[in-house]
């Protein structure tokens, strides 16, 4: 139960000024922040609006000439949507697989002791920290070899790489900060234990599940060298496009900026699905 | 109140390790066996054992880079982790602007890392973008072409503008996660703002730290894309970090075998660093009981 | 020390309230005196939790007013007003020693160290923890932390009442009873002004001198344990009280005794003089413990037997009469009856209720 002030208020302060100034100074330096997140992106769209011939002609707070040939030209090209539908199918097929897999693991690395416990939590993230570019050959011929080249699966499952040690770490800390009395306690009440990992267990970490669903989404879009090394045609990202911007005439600056600006789409709905859980918040309630 | 001692336990990661293991083992066994050989094509290939390794860890050009990219990793670790606690305590916890912000918050990460730094190019041009026409303007001679502090700053300010809020979005879902009875208790004691967030918030927050502390090293260690577009590498080589090296080895002059040796070298100097910030980290929670 | 009062209190969390479902809290009037050991009784919801939060003023009640020894205290912050607040779980400064953990709030309050060093003792001592002072209050067990927790709000000598959220949650059932007991000591000793939220009726029961037991919001009824056992005011808590509960029979009055099922049953004089007024659904209410069971020839209401169960200390009896099924409890020199018997309805023990509230 809160009260009706933000439970981190605290005693009644002694000068008035003082809670004024207080109260204001979170608020400008997010404003401030947010003021800084938002000019360089400002400037994205504004190159997407704009012919390549004004970007780098002159300097402009608005676009003089507002063009969407860029759209057109992103809308009109076949492999262009087709990248970007293949794209979210491997993401999205990436981000399910991880999260399955690795709250069960989560769970165990959060509750148990177990032979190599510790060493087996450390070698997840350590899938994480060798620079990819040797390892495309290899990842190439790996996949090649299991008939999984050019197809969605193969991308999804390379990005486990990845992304599951990272949800296994996140999703872990998350559930260590639920006591494991209310485990046992919710055991002792009658609950069967998938109902009670679901019903109850589940909500109490919304919000390392909603973080973790976002940054598994995130990383895997984001991914472009595997995602160009293991698909030809069947599956070919968004990657494509990315790169496909330098031509015999210089680099399509408008053309690069709207699609930076269309790839935001996606993993920008995904952030507002999962907004409720991560602003949800604990509420221990009566079990 | 420790974990319990179950076994059985290794049933529920198995798939996560199968998973991880699947791509995994293989690609890394045939990197090692890369880094061993000398490799002019496919049918001839020789044994060299460490001659690689040796190679590069007496290339200067190479250590001058490892300097360099420490550098870089630390500041972004000093900037973007306090910055990220800081954001993430300003934000609001409940209320229409929370989604909004969320959604602001999540845009500079969604971003492809080749298009971040081509936009930084354009926005970072003293003649053309508005941060550098602002800059200038203020009477700051700035100019990341030719300037080598000018660039240093600048690479700095575009991973600060990019993963800052990854540190803020797990610093946020972390304090979220603390319950609400914390904060009453801390009242009926009469804890200070400052006590509730230095003996609360802070501790409650170990976990997430790690993670955006270690995400963030590792991935800034390893960063290619953003700088190499925005300057480069320049001007000179003060921008060059070690990734480029290592991508020029590899794709450029198609030289395996040393390129493999440099990977391993790099993964494990990641490797021992941040395994150095897990064990402390994880200690400065336990002290003596 | 505290005398709470409530007085016309009233929450509604949504702010413009247009009916009774709308409210948390309906309207209540009570005077908690000071030193009193109360529980807060009543099942998920029913609003024990946010009368709690009102009195320890985490929760601004929408109408009414909070008085503590006569001041109105509504507008005075939960750390102004002298309370302390157990939660479910134990909550604590991990990073601090139990030492530390203990002292914060003293320190907190500018109390000099060697004061917060005896104070910290003597409560530490008080709740056996004496030994563990030096470690480091996480590594503990759970219903040690809880006591950290407790101790935390004793440890302030200017605190006058002590609020418990259901503490024992997440204590190992064979640990609860012992910090049932430290708690009784505690009060026992120190003489504050208890009030203890549960739906556990054990819990109430063997911890409070009087419970008040909510439902819906309301307050049902308080009293001694006693009053609640054996004069309910509300068939709610003839329900939840005892185990199991009392039995009720929907009934029609006639003259000097209620009938149910074309069946007289005698009630006592007091009963029937309250009947007068008496007008809604009517049931009577009797305790399994009360209900004797004679042979199939005695007099009383016939019954058939449906099972006996044997609970160790006593048997509990089921039967069924007409539309109707009841519960006796039997001591163990109780004879069992066959299939068929009868029920006697001792009318000292037999209440009349209208629209489920006690006819007196």
């Amino acid at each position: 139960m809160t009260g009706n002030h933000d439970p981190r208020s605290t005693a009644v302060p002694d000068s008035t000024l003082g809670t004024a100034i207080r109260a204001r100074v979170p608020n400008a330096v997010l404003m401030l922040y947010i003021l800084f997140l938002l000019l360089p992106l400002y400037w994205m769209l504004k190159m997407s609006l704009q012919p390549n011939s004004e970007i780098v002609g002159s300097f402009t707070l608005f676009p003089a000439t507002i063009t969407f040939d860029n759209y057109v030209k992103i809308f009109t090209d076949a492999s262009w949507y087709t990248g970007y539908l293949n794209s979210i199918y491997y993401v999205g097929l990436n981000t399910i697989i991880s999260l399955l897999v690795a709250l069960p693991a989560a769970y165990a690395f959060s509750r148990y002791r177990f032979m190599g416990d510790k060493h087996l939590f450390f070698w997840l993230l350590t899938n994480r920290m060798a620079p990819p570019a040797v390892f495309l050959l290899p990842f190439f011929q790996l996949y090649q070899s299991v008939g999984l080249f050019d197809t969605h699966l193969a991308v999804a499952l390379a990005h486990t790489l990845f992304n599951v040690p990272l949800a296994v770490w996140i999703l872990e800390g998350f559930m260590s900060g639920v006591p494991k009395e209310m485990d046992e306690t919710a055991y002792l009440d009658g609950y069967s234990w998938p109902r009670f990992f679901v019903k109850i267990f589940l909500p109490l970490i919304s919000a390392g599940v909603g973080v973790t669903a976002f940054f598994c989404f995130m990383f895997s879009w984001v991914e472009l060298l595997l995602a160009r090394t293991l698909t030809s045609t069947a599956a070919k990202p968004i990657a494509a496009t990315m790169t496909r911007t330098v031509s015999a005439s210089g680099m399509d600056w408008g053309l690069l900026a709207a699609a930076g600006v269309l790839t935001l789409i996606p993993g920008a709905l995904v952030i507002w699905f999962v907004r409720n859980h991560i602003a949800k918040g604990f509420a221990l309630g009566r079990v | 109140m420790g974990k319990t001692y179950y076994p059985k336990a290794w049933l529920m990661v198995l798939p996560v390790v199968a998973i991880v293991s699947f791509s995994a083992i293989v690609p890394l066994m045939t990197v090692i066996n890369y880094s061993v050989q000398d490799i002019f094509g496919p049918e001839s290939r020789y044994f060299v054992g460490m001659e690689w390794f040796r190679e590069i860890l007496s290339d200067p050009d190479i250590l001058g880079a490892f300097r360099r990219q420490f550098l870089f990793s630390f500041a972004v670790l000093a900037i973007e982790i306090p910055l990220g606690i800081a954001i993430a305590l300003c934000m609001p916890r409940k209320g229409p602007w929370v989604s909004v912000l969320l959604i602001l918050l999540a845009l500079p990460l969604l971003v492809p890392w080749n298009v971040v730094g081509t936009i930084w190019q354009i926005f970072a041009r003293p003649d053309i973008g508005l941060a550098g026409i602002t800059i200038n303007g203020l009477g700051i001679d700035y100019n990341y072409t030719g300037d080598s502090i000018d660039a240093w700053v600048t690479v700095l300010a575009m991973d600060v503008w990019h993963w800052t809020s990854l540190a803020v979005l797990l610093c946020y879902a972390g304090l979220q996660a603390i319950p609400d009875a914390y904060y009453q208790a801390a009242r009926i004691d009469g804890a200070s703002r400052w006590a509730i967030f230095r003996y609360i918030e802070l501790p409650k927050m170990r976990g997430v730290l790690m993670i955006a502390i270690l995400l963030r090293f590792m991935d800034s260690f390893k960063i290619f894309a953003e700088p190499f577009v925005l300057t480069g590498g320049g001007p000179g080589t003060s921008t060059t970090f070690l990734s480029q090296y290592l991508t020029t080895m590899a794709v450029g002059q198609f030289d395996l075998g040393p390129a493999a040796a440099f990977s391993l070298i790099y993964f494990l100097v990641i490797l021992l660093v941040s395994y150095v910030f897990y064990q402390v980290i994880n200690n400065l929670g336990k002290g003596v009981g | 020390m505290a005398k709470i009062e409530l007085r016309n209190l009233a929450h509604s969390y949504g702010g413009n309230p247009s009916g009774p479902e709308d409210y948390a809290l309906r309207r209540m009037d009570h005077v908690w005196e000071d030193g009193g050991a109360y529980a807060l009784l009543g099942p998920s919801g029913c609003g024990k939790t946010t009368l709690l939060n009102i009195i320890s003023g985490l929760v601004q009640p929408s109408e009414g007013q909070v008085l503590f020894d006569g001041q109105e205290v509504n507008a005075l912050p939960t750390e102004r007003r002298n309370v302390a607040q157990v939660f479910q779980f134990p909550v604590l400064y991990d990073t601090m020693s139990v030492y530390d953990n203990l002292a914060f709030p003293l320190r907190n309050r500018r109390v000099p160290e060697d004061r917060v060093r005896e104070r910290v003792e003597e409560i530490a001592t008080m709740l056996d923890l004496g030994d563990v002072l030096k470690r480091r209050a996480v590594n503990l067990g759970a219903d040690a932390k809880q006591k950290i927790s407790v101790g935390r709000g004793l440890v302030r000598s200017d605190v006058a009442a002590v609020l418990f959220d259901e503490p024992l949650t997440v204590i190992d059932p064979h640990l609860k009873w012992r910090l049932r007991r430290k708690l009784k000591e505690i009060h026992e000793r120190l003489k504050l002004t208890l009030v203890y939220v549960t739906h556990d009726q054990t819990e109430a029961l063997t911890f409070a001198d009087r419970i008040v037991v909510m439902s819906e919001g309301e307050v049902v009824q308080l009293g001694t344990p006693q009053e609640l056992f054996e004069r309910p005011a509300h068939t709610f808590v003839g329900y939840f009280i005892g185990s199991p509960g009392m039995n009720f029979l929907d009934c029609e009055l006639d003259g000097d005794a209620a009938v149910v099922d074309g069946h007289r049953i005698p009630l006592s004089d007091e009963v029937l003089t309250a009947s007068r007024e008496a007008e809604g659904r009517l049931e009577i209410g009797v305790r399994p413990e009360f209900l004797e069971l004679t042979g199939e020839s005695g007099d009383g209401l016939p019954v058939e037997v449906q099972f006996v169960e044997d609970r160790g200390t006593h048997r509990l009896v089921k039967a069924r009469a007409a539309n109707n099924e009841l519960f006796v409890k039997l001591r163990d020199d109780q004879p069992v009856p066959g299939d068929r018997a009868r029920l006697r309805f001792p009318p000292e023990w037999t209440l009349l209720y209208a629209d489920s509230r006690l006819v007196r």
